[in-house]
């Protein structure tokens, strides 16, 4: 498989307020493929979110480089789709409207764009509140709302951070899902932030586990379970090996701190 | 909707007690000017208050007027002042730096002492009052816009940032509607205090608008009409005040104030 981006040896180190310097990423390298389903799940503070602004280029690495089918990647691109934990969304804006927000900024025509904002609104389940604002929403709609917005312009690569963490259990377990289907019909290089082990492996063609200070990739583990995947693997026995050497991957460096 | 069911009880708790507290507390008040036998002149009972104000009922719609001319004028120039300050503000940290020690300055000089000022510098007259009521207000609107622009939603500036917005862009889709609620409650501030800022003003030196009616009737010792006055001048207040809120609603009806019911 080629690699669509690969982060080659990358560091990121943050100057504080008291001039001290905090590591957040420590020579990290990471291959990721086309159209693959690359969840990174690690401990807060590990530097996930980091990696994810670095690959997303709202972050220049402070050594190393990240390439984007094989060119250095200088900043940020339109390419890319960003689903964050908050939905984010524009509180004045109906849902149609918000999910044409990328396309206004992009200088696209909006009409040209209607109909497929109409169908991924149909796809995450939302048809019939086009025309609703995002209060009259609960937390999982609004969020369904902002990954159309992240697949509006079509973009080959779609980065979330964390965006189910805000909901409860049974919501993010439906969302997850969901968002599988929804990527069954629009494929795409997706690279899933999250501290849930359990969420990390139920999506993931493969999982990239971080330890914290310094951020770094321990193992990257490829997930063999069937796909379309069901909430009901979470119980198999294969399931639970993942889990287990997740935790051990984990584990060592958490004994050391 | 209330508990106890019936939605005419409900209206009568929530609209008729209040208004029953308050016509009792100006029928205590009439009783006791009446039986203590309060001279007129200290303070006179709410009758006598109707009675005499009635006297000077013609001359009080044009004042009343004028003060709603040099509320509404310093009003509007705390507006066209305050937000592009407060845009300024936002965007660059020189100006930041420069404007913010001064604005902190003159917001510890208690800005009614500035009138005296303005009356040396440009005389008495409409213009002085509506610069007072200017100097009084446009703090508030600065403060809140500034705050407003850049309560902005972190991710949200991120996702605007990967989709590589422009300036132009992110300020007039993202930061100005995303500050207007918070540019309304400058608005309201600003609002109430344009009309003491125009009172103020009037006091000082004119001889028009409300403020100017009652230093005339004090001097005459005729408070009742000055509490007349000051009737009239807190239905200004008010009028004024609400004018803000209906277009509040009407400008972002998708904000909801913090503490209102969600539906």
């Amino acid at each position: 498989m080629d690699a669509f981006i690969s982060v080659e040896r990358v560091s990121k180190r943050f100057p504080t307020r008291a001039g001290a310097i905090v590591p957040a990423l420590d020579s990290v390298s990471l291959e990721i493929h086309a159209d693959e389903f690359l969840t990174i799940v690690g401990p807060s503070g590990c530097g996930k979110s980091t990696l994810l602004k670095l690959i997303g280029g709202l972050l220049a690495p402070t050594a190393g480089v990240i390439r984007v089918r094989g060119r250095p990647l200088d900043g940020p691109s339109p390419d890319v789709g960003m689903v964050f934990q908050s939905p984010v969304l524009l509180p004045w804006r109906t849902v149609l409207d918000n999910i044409l927000f990328p396309i206004e900024i992009l200088g696209r025509s909006r009409a040209e764009y209607r109909t497929e904002a109409e169908r991924l609104i149909a796809l995450v389940g939302l048809a019939g509140f086009e025309r609703s604002v995002p209060r009259e929403l609960s937390g999982g709609m609004q969020q369904r709302v902002s990954i159309c917005r992240a697949l509006i312009h079509d973009p080959p690569l779609l980065l979330m951070d964390e965006p189910f963490g805000a909901l409860d259990a049974m919501t993010r377990e439906e969302m997850g899902m969901e968002l599988l289907r929804v990527w069954s019909e629009r494929r795409k290089t997706v690279v899933f932030v999250t501290h849930s082990i359990a969420e990390a492996i139920l999506l993931a063609d493969r999982v990239a586990v971080m330890t914290p200070r310094p951020g770094r990739i321990v193992e990257v583990l490829p997930i063999d379970l069937p796909r379309p995947r069901s909430i009901k693997m979470e119980f198999s026995g294969e399931f639970q090996k993942y889990a287990e050497a997740i935790r051990a991957a984990i584990a060592p460096s958490r004994e050391a701190t | 909707m209330s508990p106890a069911g019936e939605p005419r009880w409900a209206w009568a708790r929530e609209y008729g007690l209040p208004a029953l507290v308050i016509v009792g507390l100006v029928g205590l008040w009439e009783l006791g000017c009446r039986g203590a036998r309060i001279p007129v002149w200290l303070l006179p009972a709410p009758s006598a208050i109707v009675q005499e104000t009635w006297k000077w009922a013609d001359r009080i719609p044009t004042h009343a007027g004028v003060t709603l001319y040099e509320t509404l004028g310093g009003f509007a120039m705390s507006v066209l002042v305050g937000v592009p300050i407060a845009v300024g503000i936002v965007y660059s940290p020189l100006l930041r730096r420069v404007v913010y020690p001064l604005i902190v300055v003159l917001n510890s000089i208690p800005k009614i002492a500035l009138a005296p000022l303005f009356l040396i510098w440009i005389g008495h007259g409409l213009v002085t009052n509506v610069l007072v009521a200017t100097i009084v207000a446009f703090l508030p609107m600065v403060v809140n816009t500034a705050t407003g622009l850049e309560s902005v939603e972190p991710d949200l500036l991120q996702l605007t940032r990967s989709l590589r917005a422009g300036t132009l862009q992110v300020f007039w889709k993202v930061r100005l509607p995303w500050a207007l609620p918070h540019i309304f409650s400058g608005m309201k501030v600003a609002m109430s205090l344009a009309v003491i800022g125009a009172v103020v003003g009037e006091f000082v030196g004119s001889d028009k608008g409300l403020g100017y009616l009652i230093i005339v009737a004090s001097s005459n010792l005729n408070t009742a009409v000055v509490f007349g006055v000051m009737a009239a001048l807190s239905i200004l207040g008010v009028a004024v005040f609400w004018a803000v809120v209906v277009a509040e609603r009407l400008v972002c009806p998708w904000y909801i104030q913090p503490g209102a019911d969600r539906p």
